[in-house]
């Protein structure tokens, strides 16, 4: 378990030093917040569904710990490239120890990323319906990051440089987020994306938090809880396998 | 007769059509420094990887310290310390930090690898740099600090892939220096690779030499340069393995990589 922590406080102590890349990474959620959120605002209204913003807001944190999550995952390509990985390999630590802790590392990271994202949203006019289901909210939160850093941490498994990083931003990472019933709602969706959304385990982690902040959910927070846990669950099975296969 | 902490039986290794490493058995007794020498790709790190645990054997089989790396990984890891031939620091972090992830990553008491820290650190002479970022660290002074760190956790064997390359002459006297003073004070086992043929007469006790993942010869330098009816490890060397340069073959990306990483370092 000693591994676990370590590597944890690793990646946290390279966030935390990283002042520029967290006020950097924020940019993009404000960016969606105003131009999307008070862009969409007077049609959503007009649509008779109401406040835009206050729909949005729970996307918009879900993609800041989607993205944090599955870059930090990415990192361990750069271990790989600057040599820092092969230090953790041959440590006396099983392997799937090293991918906790590398994936424990990313979640945390990404849940303080979320957590200033949703301070953020707060200012922009989003009012939560109950304060007092944040802790459920928190948990969703965590989920949606364990998910995404498990499926960073698992890519780059397999993965020897950045080259790839477009296709997995472009085929990945964008379509996970756009595809979630953040930025519009899932209902009566023609047949192809409503399939599309349904198979997408972040639509399951945009709808627990959108419910449990006391938006309407689609799926129930019980179908929402369960599909993120097992989803995480295989990742992270994978991931331990590829893991335990790394040769350098 | 001393034991062997080290020993090999027909190591094969190969990726894909490429074969790196072609059967090759040897042995290190404990307490030596032994030389692994060998021109680009002929198959040293290739060799090291696998006694380390990095790479799977294709066939053959290994002992580290009387552990068998395919079934007893963990222990084989505790055994040894290792400084790789490319940078393995976090430039993010301290160089005590980067020692404390170390100790704790090998299940080091905080009590115990505190003064270990710095202890080595002094070793090394960074006890005054314990708390500045690895990034703005010399190159020597980042290889002085992986050798502290991969004695840390008390290691049997230490494995050194050219631990001097890119270095002045200064540093690598330093160096050299602390390596024979721990082989003699702590007993342990040094396994080395280099180009610089003098630090091998200097140093090793026997060396090894392998050319397209063969071993062509295995004894003291005296041996080799009966053997080879030469005067210097360097004709030996010339002699044994030819004098044409070689293209290593590896994977393109990760040679590349370790290129850049020398380039940079």
């Amino acid at each position: 378990m000693n591994g676990i922590y370590i590597l944890w406080l690793r990646q946290l102590k390279r966030f935390t030093r990283k002042k520029m890349a967290i006020a950097g990474a924020l940019g993009q959620p404000i960016i969606f917040l105003v131009v999307i959120g008070f862009g969409l605002n007077p049609i959503y209204a007009k649509a008779g569904a109401g406040n835009y913003i206050q729909f949005l807001a729970p996307g918009i944190v879900v993609m800041s710990v989607l993205f944090t999550s599955i870059f930090t995952g990415l990192e361990i390509i750069w271990d790989k490239q600057f040599g820092f990985l092969k230090e953790t390999l041959v440590a006396p630590v099983p392997r799937w120890q090293i991918l906790m802790g590398k994936v424990l590392g990313g979640a945390s990271v990404a849940m303080i990323q979320g957590t200033l994202v949703f301070l953020i949203t707060l200012l922009a006019g989003y009012r939560p319906e109950h304060l007092s289901s944040l802790p459920v909210a928190f948990i969703f939160l965590f989920l949606v990051a364990m998910m995404s850093s498990a499926m960073g941490a698992t890519i780059s498994a397999r993965l020897d440089d950045m080259q790839g990083f477009p296709l997995i931003f472009n085929f990945l990472v964008q379509p996970l987020f756009f595809l979630s019933g953040a930025i519009f709602p899932l209902s009566n969706l023609p047949p192809v994306l409503n399939f599309l959304t349904k198979i997408n385990p972040l639509s399951y982690g945009v709808d627990g938090l959108r419910g449990s902040l006391g938006g309407v959910t689609q799926f129930g927070l019980a179908t929402d809880f369960w599909v993120l846990t097992i989803v995480s669950a295989i990742i992270l099975g994978i991931g331990s396998y590829l893991f335990s296969k790394i040769q350098v | 007769m001393q034991e062997n902490i080290i020993e090999t039986r027909n190591l094969v290794k190969k990726y894909g059509k490429f074969t790196a490493v072609d059967g090759i058995s040897f042995s290190v007794k404990k307490g030596e420094i032994f030389a692994f020498l060998g021109p680009n790709g002929a198959g040293k790190t290739t060799t090291i990887k696998m006694l380390t645990t990095l790479a799977v054997p294709t066939s053959g089989q290994i002992k580290i310290n009387s552990f068998n790396p395919a079934s007893q990984q963990n222990q084989v890891r505790e055994s040894f310390g290792i400084v790789f031939q490319d940078p393995s620091l976090d430039n993010e972090l301290t160089a005590y930090e980067n020692m404390q992830f170390h100790a704790v990553l090998y299940g080091l008491k905080k009590e115990l690898y505190k003064k270990r820290i710095m202890d080595l650190l002094d070793l090394v002479k960074l006890a005054d740099r314990k708390n500045h970022f690895v990034k703005n660290f010399s190159g020597g002074m980042k290889r002085r600090l992986e050798i502290a760190r991969g004695l840390l956790h008390l290691p049997k064997i230490l494995f050194l892939d050219e631990p001097t390359i890119g270095l002045d002459p200064q540093t690598r006297n330093h160096i050299w220096a602390y390596i024979k003073s721990l082989n003699k004070k702590e007993q342990v086992t040094i396994f080395f690779t280099t180009h610089h043929m003098e630090e091998v007469e200097r140093m090793a006790d026997r060396v090894a030499i392998i050319d397209n993942g063969k071993i062509i010869i295995v004894g003291t330098i005296e041996e080799i340069l009966l053997k080879t009816g030469s005067k210097k490890l360097e004709d030996a060397f010339i002699y044994l393995t030819g004098g044409n340069i070689r293209e290593e073959e590896a994977n393109i990306g990760l040679n590349q990589m370790r290129i850049n990483n020398k380039l940079t370092r």
